[in-house]
Order: C-alpha cells, then sequence, then structure tokens
C-alpha cells in the first residue's frame, strides 16, 4: 500500500471552473475548463469528465489550443510553466518553463513558434503583454526565456487582451483606454475615453474587449453596460466607435462568432445577448441562465457556444440559443451560512448553493449532483434588495428529516423567519416539503440540531434562539380522513433566565441536551425535558457546544468567546480541563471520539485534533491556512484507511474538509494531489471518434466488437455482455407461444435480472489480462514516458465494476497495463 | 442694496418657429435655414455661424425644400406650389414661379448647377434650366403614382433617384424616363405598415442609392440592377433626412426621436480595398423630429421640431482642438425682438405676426444684495397689437418716450401713436405713408423720439420728423455709389446728431443728422457686426462684431479711442473670445461715462474702461469678490470686464435708469413646453 507521506493540505475539488474562458476542441466535442491546478476536459454531449489535465504546481491560469496541431493543448499556470498537453489520451508532451508568473496565455496561428503571455514583473499592480518564443527541443522539458515585449500597462485579466484580423494587431484595454499594436508596423495606438467624474461618464471604464475575425473591429464592454465596436482604428485620428447598449450593468464578456456575423456579449443581468450584424435592432436573447455570466466563448467550428457563470458553471449552447448541457461545479456565490454537512444518504456535502438553495456536491466525483430549492421564490438580482437567506440546515442521523431556517430581515424590528422540515421521498429519491412553520421563534434561531440517536422513534428536532428560548419538536400523525400524514409540533419550551439560547446539541445516545444560554450550559434530560444541571465558567458566550462520543461520552465540551476551551464531565457534574485556545471549528468526528477544533491566530489557523478523554491532542497541525477556517466538517471514509502512525489515526475512518472565508475547499491527505480525483469515466475511455457517453461504452461499442470480431474469443471483451440468445431466460421467452406465457408482470423481473451481469461470470482480472493480451498482438508497441498513473488505479471508493478488480493486480501488471493506456487506439474505428 | 434693481422678466412667450430645411453652401461656408413659418435664414459659419441676414416669412409660404446653386443663388420651393429665388443683397424675394405640379415637395440643383429638378404631389418631375436671372421650365419626367418627396442628382448629372411613396425610381435625365423602380419593403418591425414613405435618397458617384425611409430604415441599393443591397434598422420611428458629404465617405441621417446617426465608409481591413458602410456614433441632441441635416466638411448640421440648430463638428476632420471643435447649439435669433421704452418703462415684443406691450411691474420694497424684492404693481399687458395680412413681422421699435410704436411687414410700414390717459391707452394709426416706406429692415427712435430713422431694403436710409400725429419727411441718404447693401442696423446719437448704420458686410456708416451728410465710414473689418451704440456726452461710438471683438470709434475725432487701441493690442481674453453667442445690445451708463453695457444669450456684461484690461492668466468669470477680503485685494484682482450669468438665456438687457435694469429671459424649459410631445421612447428603469 501506499508509504505514509506526511500529512498535507491539499485543495479538494470544488475549483473555479469559471476562473477563465473555456475552450472547445477543434471539432467541439470536448470543452476545456481550467479547474484549480487542473485542466479538466469535458465532452460537450454528455457534460461528463473525460480527462483530468494534472502537472500543473499552481492555479491554472489559462488554455488555449495549439494553432498548429488541434489535437494538442497549451495552458499556462501561476507555477510559470507552459505546458502542452495530448488532450486526447490526458499526456503531458512537453512543458516550458518561463520563470515568471503567468497570468494568461493566448496563441496565434501566423506566429507559429510563440506564444503570448501576460506577465506581471515588478509593480504589482502593472502587466505587460509578453511573446514567449518556445524553442523547438526535443526534449519533454525546455526552457522558455526568449521574451519580447509587445504592450505595456495592460490589464491582468485574459478578457482585456485580445489578437484580431489573424494576428495583425492586438487589443488590450485597461482603465479608461483602449491600445492597440499593430505586429507589422510595430506602431501602438491608444484610444482614450473620458473618464471625467460627471454622471454620464463616470462608468466609461473598458472591462473587457474582442476582435472581429475577419474585420479590422474591436469590440468593447464597458461598466455602464455599453458595448462600442471601433473602426478605423488604424489611422489614428480617423477612429470611430458605433455604441450598442442593452446591459444595464457592466459587460463581463463578449466573444464574435466565428463568421464574425454575430457579437455575444452577457453580463450579470445572466442573459447571452447575441447581436446580430452588430446592429442595435437586431438582438436574440437567451435569457434566465440562472447567474452572471463571466465568460463566453465560441467553437472554432461554430456550432456550440459556452458561457461560464459565477456560480461556478459552464453551460453549453447550441447556435440556435438553446441550452444543452451544464457542467456545474460547487457553487460558491453566496455566502456560507449553513456551514458544512454530510448528507447520511448520498454521502455528499451539503450547504448554501445558488441563492435560496441547497447543494449536494459529491466530493468524490468534483460534481454538484443537484440542487434543492429552499426557499422557492424567484431570485430578483439587483443591487441593494434584501433577500431571503437560508440561514440554518441540519439532517438527521439517517438522512430521512431535513431541516431549513430562512430569514429575511428588512429592518431591525421586521424579521421574517420560517423554518421548513423536509421528507426524504424515496419513491422521487428527493426531499419532499413536509411541514413550513412560521415565525418558529421570536428572533434569529442560532442553532438547529436532530436528536440522532436512533432508539427513539419519533424524530426530535431542537431550535435555539435568541428570543431566549429553545423549542422541542416532534413529529406528529396528522392524518385526517382525506390521507395519511405526518407533521411536525412544537413539544416543548424551555428558556433559562432570559438569556439568549446560542447552542444546542444531543448527546450521542440522545438521552441529553445541551443548551448554552449565553455564557451558562444547561443539561436537559429529553425524556421529561427537565433542566440536569447548569455549567458555568464565565468565560465569555458558548460558542460551540458538543458532546463526547463513544467512549468519551461523558464528556461535555464547550468553546467560549474568550478563548477557553472547557471539558466538563457529565458524570461528576465539574469541569474536567480547560484549555486556552480561540476556537473557530469544533466538529466531532462521527466514526470515532476524536474532536476536531480549528483555532485562530494572527499567524494562521492550527487544527487540533484531540479525545476529551485525553488532555494532550492527538494531532496538531500548525497553520492549515492563511485565512480565517469558516467551517469544517467530517466525513467518513466508505473503506477505512489503515494508518499506523499513531498522528494520522485520526484520518483512518474519516476525512476533515474545511472551508476557508475564501471558500476554497480544502483537506487533510497523505497522497499526492493527482490521484485525489480520479473520474469513473477513465477505464470507459478509447477511441476519440466515439461519443463518449458511459452508456455507448457499455453497450454500444462492445456490440460493435461483437459483429466484427465475432470469431474472436468473446472473452476478450472489457465487460462482457452475453448475447442475448445464450441467455436462457430470453430464449425461454421468445420461443414460447404466446398463449401460454404468463402474464408479463411475472416475466419482467425475470428478464430484467437476466440483462444484468453477473460478476460470477468471469474474473474480472482475467477480463482486464485479456485486454492487455489483445492490444498486444493488434499493436505491439510501446511507449512508457507516462509515470502519472501509478497511483490512480490504488483509488478505494469507485462503485465501478473494474475499479475493484484493478486493486488486486500486482506491480508488474500495473506497468503492462499503463503501457496499453498509451496506445493509439485509433486504428480500431478503421476495422 | 445692490448696484442694480433689476426687473427679470420672463413673459416674453416667444417661440421660435421648428427648423424644416437646412441647405450648406460649402463656396461661402454658408447655410441656409428654412423654418416652419416660412423664415430663411442665413448664417455665416466662418463667421462664429454668425446669423447674417433672413428673409422674413410668409403664412401661405410652406418651405419644403431649400438649395444652393452655383454657390450663391439660394432657391426654395414650397407647399404653394412656387419656386421662389431670394435676392441675397437687397434681402427680398427676387422672383416665384409656379411649378404647376401643385404642392412642391423636394428640390434638388444638378452638380454642375445648371438645373433645377422639383418633385410635386401630382408625381410628376420637373425639370427648370437655370438662367443667369431666372429659371425656366425645360420638361417634364415620367409621371409617377405618387407624390415626389426627395430627389438626388448622381454627382456626372446624368441620372436621378427620385424617392416616392413604397418606391424609389431611378430617372434617366437625358430621356426623362424611369429606369429603375425600386420597391421598399413596408414591414415595420414585422408588422405591415401602411404605407413606407421615402423622406430621402442620395445618390452616390458608385451608382449606389441610399434612402431613408418612415420604417426606420437606411437602406442601400444599386441603382445599376435596382437592386437592395444593405439594411440597417436604425429607428423605431421615421428617419426623415439624409445628408451625404462631399468626398462622399460619410452620411448623416436624422431621425423622428430625434437622434442623429452618423454612417461612415471604412475599410473592412487596413489591408484591403473593401470598404463598408458602418453606422458610428448617434448623437441626440434633440427633443423632437430632426427634419433636415446637412454634412459641412468639418461638422454635422441638424435642425428639426424642438427649433435648435445644432452644428457637431466631427473630431477627425478638425485639426486643432479649439473653439471651433466645439458643438454649437442655436436657439434664438441673433437680432433683438425686444424693444424698450425708458420714460414709461414699457417693453415692446416682436412675435411673427404679433405685437405685444408690456408695462412692467413696479415695488416700493428694499433689500438686501440678491434679495426678489416683492411686486407692488403687477406687470401689465398693455397692447396686443395683430398685423393685417399672412406676413410676418420684420423689425419693430417703440420710442424712448413710449408715445409711437412702428413696425413693418414685407410689404407694408405701420406706425401708430399712443395716447396714454391714465390707465387707458388708445391706439391711433398714422395714416398715408409715403410709398417709399413700403418695408424695412430696421426702425430706429431718437432718444427724443421726435425723429424715426427707417432702413429700407433697398439700402437707403430715410429720415423722418415725426409730429403730433403726422410726420414729415426729412431726408433719405442714399447707398454708397450703386450699390444695394441693405443696412441692418441702426444706432443714434443721445444727442441726436449722429447716426450710425451698418449693413450685413461693408463697414459702419456714420451720418450727421443736423447737415445730413456723410460723416465718414468707420473702417471695414472682416467680420459682420452684431451691436452698434454711441456712447452720449462722448460720442463715441461701440461696434460689437460676430467675432466677439468689440471696438471703440471716435465720430468726432474720426479715428479708433485710445482704449480701443490698447485692447486690440492686447488682445481680448481667450475666454471672452471663446463664448458661443454675439452680442445683441449695447448700453450705455448715463452717469459713468467709463462703463459700457453689454450681454450675449449667456452673459451680462459691463465693462469699466478705467481698470486694467485681463489678460489670459487672469480670472475672467470671476464671482462677485468676497466683501471679507480688503480693498487693495479687490482692486488687485479686479479687471475691466464684470461679468454676470444670473440671467440666462438673455434676450435683452438694458439700463431704464441709473439704478434699474431689465432683463427679458426666455427659458428652455418653457419653449419645451410648449412644444408637441416627442415621440415617446421607453427609458429603462421607468
Amino acid at each position: 500500500m501506499v508509504a505514509e507521506e506526511s500529512v498535507r493540505v491539499v485543495r479538494c475539488g470544488g475549483s473555479e471552473l469559471n476562473f477563465r474562458r473555456a475552450v472547445f476542441s477543434a471539432d467541439s466535442k470536448y470543452i476545456f475548463c481550467v479547474s484549480g491546478d487542473f485542466v479538466k476536459v469535458h465532452s460537450t454531449a454528455t457534460e461528463e469528465c473525460v480527462h483530468i489535465l494534472q502537472g500543473h504546481r499552481n492555479l491554472v491560469t489559462g488554455i488555449q489550443l495549439n494553432p498548429n496541431n488541434h489535437l494538442q493543448l497549451y495552458s499556462c499556470s501561476f507555477d510559470g510553466t507552459i505546458k502542452l498537453w495530448d488532450y486526447i489520451d490526458g499526456i503531458l508532451i512537453k512543458t516550458f518553463t518561463v520563470g515568471h508568473k503567468l497570468h494568461a496565455l493566448f496563441t496565434l496561428a501566423c506566429a507559429e513558434d510563440s506564444v503570448f503571455v501576460i506577465i506581471n514583473k515588478e509593480k504589482p499592480d502593472v502587466f505587460q503583454l509578453f511573446s514567449v518564443k518556445l524553442p523547438k527541443s526535443s526534449s519533454r522539458e525546455t526552457e522558455a526565456k526568449e521574451l519580447y515585449l509587445v504592450l505595456d500597462y495592460i490589464n491582468q485579466s485574459p478578457k482585456c487582451v485580445a489578437f484580431g484580423n489573424e494576428g495583425e494587431y492586438v487589443a488590450a484595454v485597461r482603465d479608461f483606454y483602449l491600445s492597440v499594436y499593430f505586429f507589422k508596423k510595430k506602431t501602438t495606438s491608444r484610444f482614450t475615453l473620458s473618464s471625467s467624474k460627471n454622471k454620464k461618464h463616470a462608468k466609461n471604464n473598458f472591462t473587457c474587449v474582442a476582435c472581429h475575425p475577419k474585420e479590422d473591429c474591436i469590440a468593447t464592454g464597458h461598466k455602464d453596460g455599453k458595448i462600442r465596436l471601433w473602426r478605423n482604428f488604424d489611422d489614428g485620428k480617423k477612429y470611430t466607435y458605433t455604441c450598442l447598449h442593452w446591459h444595464h450593468d457592466m459587460v463581463m464578456d463578449l466573444a464574435f462568432s466565428v463568421t464574425g456575423t454575430s457579437l455575444l456579449s452577457g453580463g450579470r443581468e445572466s442573459v447571452l445577448v447575441e447581436w446580430r450584424d452588430a446592429t442595435e435592432k437586431k438582438k436574440e436573447f437567451l435569457p434566465r441562465l440562472g447567474a452572471t455570466i463571466e465568460h463566453i466563448s465560441v467553437s472554432p467550428a461554430g456550432d456550440l457556444f459556452c458561457t461560464s457563470h459565477s456560480d461556478n458553471k459552464i453551460i453549453i449552447i447550441h447556435r440556435n440559443l438553446e441550452a444543452s448541457a451544464v457542467i456545474q461545479g460547487l457553487v460558491k456565490d453566496s455566502n456560507i451560512f449553513t456551514g458544512l454537512m454530510i448528507d447520511p444518504r448520498t454521502k455528499a456535502l451539503v450547504l448554501n448553493g445558488k441563492p435560496g438553495h441547497l447543494q449536494f456536491y459529491s466530493l468524490q466525483h468534483d460534481k454538484q449532483l443537484y440542487n434543492l430549492d429552499i426557499i422557492q421564490q424567484e431570485y430578483i438580482n439587483d443591487d441593494g434588495l434584501i433577500q431571503i437567506e437560508l440561514t440554518k440546515a441540519a439532517f438527521d442521523c439517517c438522512g430521512n428529516w431535513l431541516a431549513t431556517v430562512e430569514q429575511r430581515q428588512e429592518k431591525e424590528t421586521e424579521l421574517e423567519l420560517q423554518m421548513k422540515l423536509w421528507m426524504y421521498n424515496k419513491k422521487t429519491q428527493g426531499f419532499v416539503l413536509n411541514t413550513k412553520i412560521n415565525m418558529p421563534h421570536e428572533d434569529h434561531i442560532t442553532a438547529l440540531c436532530f436528536c440522532n440517536a436512533e432508539k427513539f422513534e419519533n424524530p426530535t428536532l431542537v431550535t435555539a434562539s435568541k428570543d431566549g428560548h429553545f423549542k422541542v419538536w416532534i413529529l406528529t400523525d396528522d392524518s385526517d380522513i382525506y390521507k395519511k400524514a405526518v407533521g411536525w409540533t412544537c413539544d416543548f419550551v424551555g428558556s433559562y433566565h432570559k438569556y439568549q439560547a446560542t447552542n444546542c446539541c444531543f448527546s450521542e445516545d440522545g438521552s441529553l441536551l445541551a443548551v448554552s444560554f449565553e455564557e451558562i450550559v444547561t443539561i436537559w434530560d429529553s425524556e421529561t425535558w427537565e433542566l440536569k444541571c447548569t455549567f458555568c465558567q464565565r468565560a465569555g458566550n458558548i460558542r460551540h457546544l458538543c458532546f463526547g462520543r463513544l467512549t468519551c461520552s461523558k464528556y461535555l465540551l464547550g468553546a467560549t468567546e474568550n478563548g477557553i476551551l472547557c471539558c466538563w464531565n457529565l458524570l461528576s457534574c465539574a469541569l474536567e480541563w480547560s484549555a486556552k485556545l480561540t476556537i473557530r471549528v469544533m466538529e466531532p468526528d462521527p466514526r470515532s471520539e476524536n474532536i476536531a477544533a480549528v483555532s485562530q491566530s494572527s499567524a494562521g489557523s492550527d487544527l487540533f485534533v484531540f479525545k476529551p478523554s485525553e488532555p494532550r491532542p492527538l494531532y496538531i497541525q500548525k497553520n492549515i491556512s492563511r485565512e480565517e477556517v469558516q467551517w469544517g466538517v467530517f466525513v467518513p471514509r466508505d473503506v477505512p484507511e489503515s494508518f499506523t502512525s499513531e498522528a494520522y489515526q485520526w484520518l483512518n475512518r474519516s476525512q476533515f474538509y474545511f472551508l476557508t472565508k475564501s471558500q476554497s475547499l480544502l483537506t487533510f491527505s497523505t497522497k499526492s494531489p493527482e490521484e485525489k480525483l480520479t473520474p469513473t469515466s477513465k477505464q470507459l475511455l478509447a477511441e476519440e471518434s466515439l461519443p463518449t457517453t458511459p452508456f455507448y461504452f457499455i453497450l454500444g461499442k462492445h456490440r460493435q466488437h461483437q459483429d466484427k470480431k465475432i470469431n474472436e474469443a468473446l472473452e476478450s471483451e472489457l465487460v462482457q455482455l452475453p448475447l442475448t440468445e445464450n441467455i436462457p431466460a430470453i430464449s425461454e421467452l421468445l420461443h414460447t407461444p404466446a398463449h401460454v406465457l404468463p402474464s408479463a408482470s411475472f416475466l419482467c423481473s425475470k428478464f430484467v435480472n437476466s440483462l444484468l451481469l453477473s460478476k460470477e461470470t468471469k474474473s474480472g482480472e482475467e477480463i482486464l489480462e485479456d485486454v492487455d493480451m489483445e492490444e498486444e498482438k493488434e499493436s505491439g508497441d510501446d511507449s512508457d514516458e507516462e509515470r502519472d498513473f501509478t497511483e490512480k488505479t490504488q483509488d478505494t471508493n469507485d462503485t465501478d465494476l473494474g475499479e475493484d478488480i484493478i486493486h488486486q493486480l500486482s506491480k508488474s501488471e500495473e506497468k503492462e497495463l499503463r503501457k496499453f493506456r498509451k496506445v493509439d487506439y485509433s486504428w480500431i474505428t478503421v476495422l | 442694496m445692490g448696484e442694480f434693481k433689476v426687473h427679470r422678466v420672463r413673459f416674453f412667450n416667444y417661440i421660435p418657429s421648428g427648423i424644416r430645411c437646412v441647405a450648406y453652401n460649402n463656396q461661402s461656408n454658408r447655410l441656409a435655414v428654412s423654418r416652419t413659418d416660412g423664415t430663411v435664414e442665413i448664417y455665416n459659419l466662418s463667421a462664429n455661424y454668425f446669423q447674417e441676414k433672413f428673409f422674413p416669412g410668409h403664412e401661405s409660404r410652406a418651405t419644403e425644400a431649400l438649395c444652393w446653386a452655383k454657390g450663391q443663388r439660394l432657391f426654395s420651393a414650397g407647399l404653394n406650389g412656387e419656386i421662389i429665388e431670394y435676392d441675397l443683397q437687397a434681402l427680398n424675394i427676387k422672383y416665384a414661379v409656379d411649378a404647376f405640379g401643385g404642392p412642391i415637395w423636394s428640390m434638388a440643383v444638378s452638380p454642375h448647377g445648371s438645373q433645377l429638378l422639383v418633385g410635386c404631389e401630382d408625381g410628376s418631375v420637373k425639370l427648370f434650366q437655370i438662367t443667369p436671372d431666372k429659371i425656366q421650365f425645360e420638361r417634364n419626367f415620367d409621371r409617377q403614382k405618387s407624390r415626389i418627396l426627395s430627389l438626388s442628382w448622381h454627382p456626372s448629372g446624368t441620372h436621378v433617384a427620385a424617392g416616392s411613396i413604397d418606391y424609389i425610381s431611378v430617372f434617366d435625365v437625358k430621356s426623362g424616363s424611369a429606369v429603375h423602380k425600386m420597391l421598399v419593403d413596408r414591414q415595420y418591425m414585422g408588422v405591415s405598415k401602411r404605407k413606407c414613405i421615402i423622406w430621402g435618397v442620395a445618390f452616390l458617384s458608385d451608382g449606389t442609392v441610399i434612402s431613408v425611409d418612415s420604417a426606420g430604415k437606411v437602406q442601400f441599393w444599386d441603382s445599376a440592377t435596382g437592386t437592395l443591397v444593405k439594411n440597417h434598422l436604425i429607428a423605431n420611428a421615421d428617419v426623415q433626412s439624409i445628408a451625404v458629404s462631399d468626398q462622399e465617405d460619410s452620411f448623416v441621417v436624422g431621425t423622428a426621436e430625434g437622434t442623429v446617426f452618423h454612417f461612415q465608409l471604412v475599410s473592412v481591413t487596413s489591408n484591403s480595398s473593401e470598404k463598408q458602410w458602418v453606422r458610428t456614433k448617434p448623437f441626440q441632441h434633440h427633443t423632437h423630429d430632426v427634419r433636415a441635416v446637412a454634412h459641412s466638411p468639418t461638422a454635422l448640421i441638424s435642425g428639426g421640431t424642438d427649433t435648435h440648430l445644432v452644428i457637431r463638428p466631427l473630431m477627425e476632420k478638425v485639426e486643432v482642438k479649439n473653439y471651433d471643435a466645439a458643438l454649437r447649439k442655436i436657439t434664438f435669433p441673433h437680432r433683438r425682438l425686444i424693444s424698450c421704452s425708458k420714460k414709461r418703462q414699457l417693453l415692446l415684443f416682436q412675435f411673427t405676426h404679433h405685437l405685444e406691450l408690456w408695462r412692467l411691474g413696479s415695488t416700493v420694497a428694499t433689500g438686501k444684495n440678491g434679495d426678489t424684492l416683492p411686486l407692488s404693481r403687477d406687470a401689465d399687458h398693455l397692447l396686443h397689437l395683430k398685423t393685417k395680412g399672412p406676413e410676418n413681422i420684420i423689425c419693430s421699435c417703440i420710442s424712448p418716450c413710449g408715445s409711437w410704436i412702428a413696425y413693418s411687414t414685407t410689404s407694408r410700414f405701420f406706425l401708430y401713436r399712443l395716447n396714454y390717459e391714465h390707465d387707458n391707452i388708445s391706439l391711433q394709426r398714422v395714416s398715408k405713408m409715403p410709398a417709399f416706406l413700403r418695408s424695412a429692415l430696421q426702425i430706429l427712435f431718437s432718444e427724443d423720439s421726435a425723429k424715426l430713422f427707417v432702413a429700407s431694403n433697398q439700402g437707403s436710409l430715410h429720415v423722418i420728423r415725426l409730429l403730433e400725429g403726422s410726420f414729415k419727411h426729412l431726408h433719405t441718404f442714399q447707398p454708397q455709389s450703386g450699390t444695394v447693401e441693405s443696412m441692418c442696423l441702426l444706432a443714434v446719437s443721445p444727442d441726436g446728431n449722429w447716426l450710425a448704420s451698418s449693413g450685413t458686410s461693408a463697414g459702419v456708416h456714420v451720418y450727421n443728422i443736423k447737415h445730413l451728410k456723410l460723416h465718414c465710414t468707420v473702417p471695414s473689418y472682416n467680420f459682420p457686426v452684431t451691436a452698434l451704440a454711441i456712447a452720449p456726452n462722448t460720442n463715441n461710438l461701440v461696434i460689437a462684431h460676430s467675432d466677439q471683438q468689440v471696438f471703440e470709434y471716435s465720430i468726432p475725432d474720426k479715428q479708433y479711442t485710445e482704449w480701443s487701441r490698447t485692447i486690440q493690442k492686447q488682445g481680448f481674453h481667450y475666454l471672452w473670445l471663446q463664448r458661443d453667442t454675439p452680442i445683441t445690445h449695447i448700453s450705455f451708463h448715463p452717469k459713468r461715462p467709463m462703463h459700457i453695457l453689454l450681454h450675449d444669450a449667456y452673459m451680462f456684461c459691463i465693462i469699466d474702461k478705467s481698470l486694467p484690461l485681463p489678460n489670459d492668466k487672469t480670472l475672467l468669470y470671476n464671482p462677485l469678490p468676497p466683501t471679507n477680503e480688503s480693498d487693495v485685494i479687490r482692486r488687485r484682482t479686479a479687471h475691466a470686464f464684470k461679468i454676470s450669468k444670473i440671467y440666462k438665456p438673455l434676450l435683452f438687457m438694458d439700463l431704464l435708469d441709473e439704478r434699474t435694469l431689465v432683463a427679458v429671459e426666455r427659458p428652455l424649459d418653457d419653449i419645451i413646453a410648449q412644444l408637441p410631445p416627442p415621440i415617446k421612447k421607453k427609458k429603462f428603469g421607468t
């Protein structure tokens, strides 16, 4: 197994897909988007992630197709390198080291051996556009040191630079001016807009630029929503421009269609506007795209557009302005009020998503599973409008119930509060609203928790509020003569000396409820709702409260505002120990006694993992993040790890994820970052000529193969599907006269069962080996330049059939397998 | 208490007429503008856009087309079916020719200036030959089904494009037959409108015809094949006018929404010769229909129902970024419409078809500087004098004593005697005017109201002695040897000895009234005179020119005064020279001989000749000096020009007595409020 490396903080997916413009492949089959340190390759038809190009050591800041070979992709990164990829096989071909932090990348068909990058050399705000000559050498890592300055003092965003008319000129915008550099004449023209403070011109700032592909025409977007089309700019004085004005807010991005007949623009209105012939009166709209359009790109084939949105999604749009696919990442648009939760059913991370929604995000697949509309109201995007906020949410232990709290406060005295309880519906596989409670409390709800003990047949929910009360809500029978129904009602209202209730927490077995009232912790018996005892440390208001688990369930932990962490023994009703620690996040591990606490100091955030019974922490990691950590959560592992080292044992059963103030989702890992994400579709990868739907790989391709290689060994298929004639149930069904057949409902399950693959038919190992054998025969050549795949196969938590088998491969087998991953399979199509 | 008590008059309900046509003359750099009341005005673009001539209108003469021929002849045609040529020297109508085709909608002069084409209501296009002193009907082109609304010659003079309703015809000039008929799409935003009116056409030398129509389209046609080449939908309302530059590299269109769009011919890429027309900048300087546009080499000129004449310079054509590069908006006429009787505190307002006499209000209250005093007696509308006949009033005047009113139309001169009995007024027309007093360009009463000076359009100057209820012709000053230069401005000295007069171009003549002979002629200056006045006691003649220069000429000494020479040597402050509007009135303070009071539409100025002149470094528009500063500082910062911009737009300002001023304002908002409502446009966020 894996050698135990040191535990590191790694980014774990959920990175911004909308950081830069997405790029289409030449045939519009794939779309590339940056995603943190990786480049993701998605299929435009199925939205599925086909590859992840890994290799950069910092944020990827630009991707462009290689104009000389449309099967290759350039990428640049803050780590100062430009990498050339074969995106079909996901192979890194070359690395060019430039040395500076690269902010953006541009390629040009006419400049064969050079690319353009934006570099920030001296002052922090001064960016320059450089031309980088890429040396032609066969070595895989070369240094590209020949830099030529093209334009100085430009904007760092690649939206503000555009190349026009087959590389005749480059246009860059910044603040109030547009600079155009002509490569042939080697001259720069600069056009300035009025920037006076008066109302009319105050928002003249340039925001983005695009160049017409055929004509000398530059389109610029502005802060006031205007689009200006500049012409005649090669003669400094005679320049002229036209205005197009539809957007009421800043134009976020512009793109010309491939032929230049239409211009696309987008902004905060979340409407894609197509200006036909660049005239004001001929415009088409694609409205209701959900969030601010950040980037627009156009496929080289001209059949697709795509828009990147501020809620971390990419929408692929047909030429006729119909959205065809959505690639959705972790939404990071809004403030996170609910914190991080784990849906017990799907093990998905749950948090605030789009405004008014809860998002369910799969950590394994780095993909949003779905959105649950909680507020169920049209979202009006307007500055200064006070929106309804989803502030709290909680799941019960088995994921049957979800409680949410939403609030809207226009003025100090006008609080709108609503609590909703959602029941999981097995039929629809989703949450259905069960009970809606208007104004469950008089004031803000500060905490919300379900009783997690399974012995309670009645689910119980406790809410704590600033109005000084905590309320216990139980599920009761709400049936009437029309239907059977259940609903939630208030069972008990508790208070303590009119103090504000700040936290609530059930003990593991559900017998005790702890509610903190400012500085005081009260313990209540959950059977009788009787106040058992109180703890008070006089060390400021209690900010976090949690019970110990398993062997430590006799302990109660509380973290106070003044930086004291207290541990009380519930049996002796005394303070067991206390420590001076400013706790930001305190999360118990559901699988062990461990509790993770993140403290905040001026230097950064530190992580402490401890057991309540032992005053000495199990593990300390200093400075996990320079920013403030806002939320954290333990995610139970599907398959436990087996770290032997004492320091890492806490990671065996669960993994700790945390979210910082800038909303990057981080975790602790001992593995290299590359192996954290393994797409399930890896195995399914094959010829580029086939649409890469998983379904096609299971059925379509193999059918084809069967037809062609009917005489060859059938065992050689990756996943063997028995021929329909060979299945007894089907042949029986087909050959029996209709009048003697039993009813269809009886036959149905039998028929479906017969179509399922049975594991027993063949051992997976055999299958895989056979694949290798066969392909070795056919291709014979090998290349072993790829080392990135080494640990990929070690992934444990994949549900795919093939995945489980790979774990049992020996090292030598893996090596073999790796060779054949590299093999060009394109010959198969020729067959 | 302030220096002056000011009557702030806002009851002059003057509304300029809307602009119907503009015609730009490239040779003399002049612009002819016709208004809906039939008035035709000539602006000299070289002389700071000064309105140097005007032809009064006529009720029945609605001008629909205006054009220059051969650089100096101006023709107009209108709905009364007549073609009119104007005499630019004598400032009257030379002749009118009926085209016999019903109302005329359009007119175009051939590129060589020898032929005139008119489009009529009955669908006929008539060709006239321009002879040196008249026009001669030559022949008709093929008659079309409906009225011809627009005409344009091909620069070679062989073909003509004519816009009608729903179609454009291309005529061959030689044969007079229609070569092509290009049908225009009636569709308007998906809805079929009843008719599509071709408001304007332009024929380019490459054979392209550009049309603008009532469906908001600008269309490019190939006249050789009669096909539509390109279509720009630019407005939701009519596009009403088009003008092409001489180089044919840009043109301008005006829409009923008040927007003016500029189209330019730009090359598709820098290294190809292929060019295309692109709509570049929209200009929204108008609130109402832009009925007429013109394209001078350096500027776009537009005018419309909202009565403004807007001159928008093209920045790329302007060599240096100077004063000429600024946007000009001309709203008010550059002549006086108001005269005032100082003795009786009366104001006479001149409208197109009537005169109004008002008595100013009065107050007994006093207050601090800047206070608004309550009126003890409101201003009184004493008289409403309607003209007889359809002609517009050219000029009017009230005598300083308030007992005489004179006005003139194109064909008649009227003199009235006013009698005041307590609060009643009786009006008595002085009959039996002599035949030579048919029409006057300027009327002036002497200070003692005993003499009347009339500048007639023949160039002669009549001096008439007024008696109680009758008059006597004293003398006529004939124009200088043979010239028919008409006199436009008159000034008489308060002692009644001197009379100064100036024409549209020649210098200022000074006559001695006692001896009834020409005294002297002020050396001529390149720019037209905008205002004249003779100072009391010193008899210095103060002359303001359209380039904002002010001269002082001593009549007794027959030379410029020392002060005038100094200021010419030193030059005026650059901000003074950059003002937009000409000085329209000059007056003097009776007790302070060193002061000259003058005003234009946006400021009122007292020039104190005793103070040092400002140079370009000093602040010209100095605010009122703070009172707390010492006298030394105040004296050091003070300069000769004391300017007040409180009253604007200022149509008239005069000194009633030593401590009282009258200022007549006409706020633009009041004018806009009386115009018909503009096309309603949805404004975002409302």
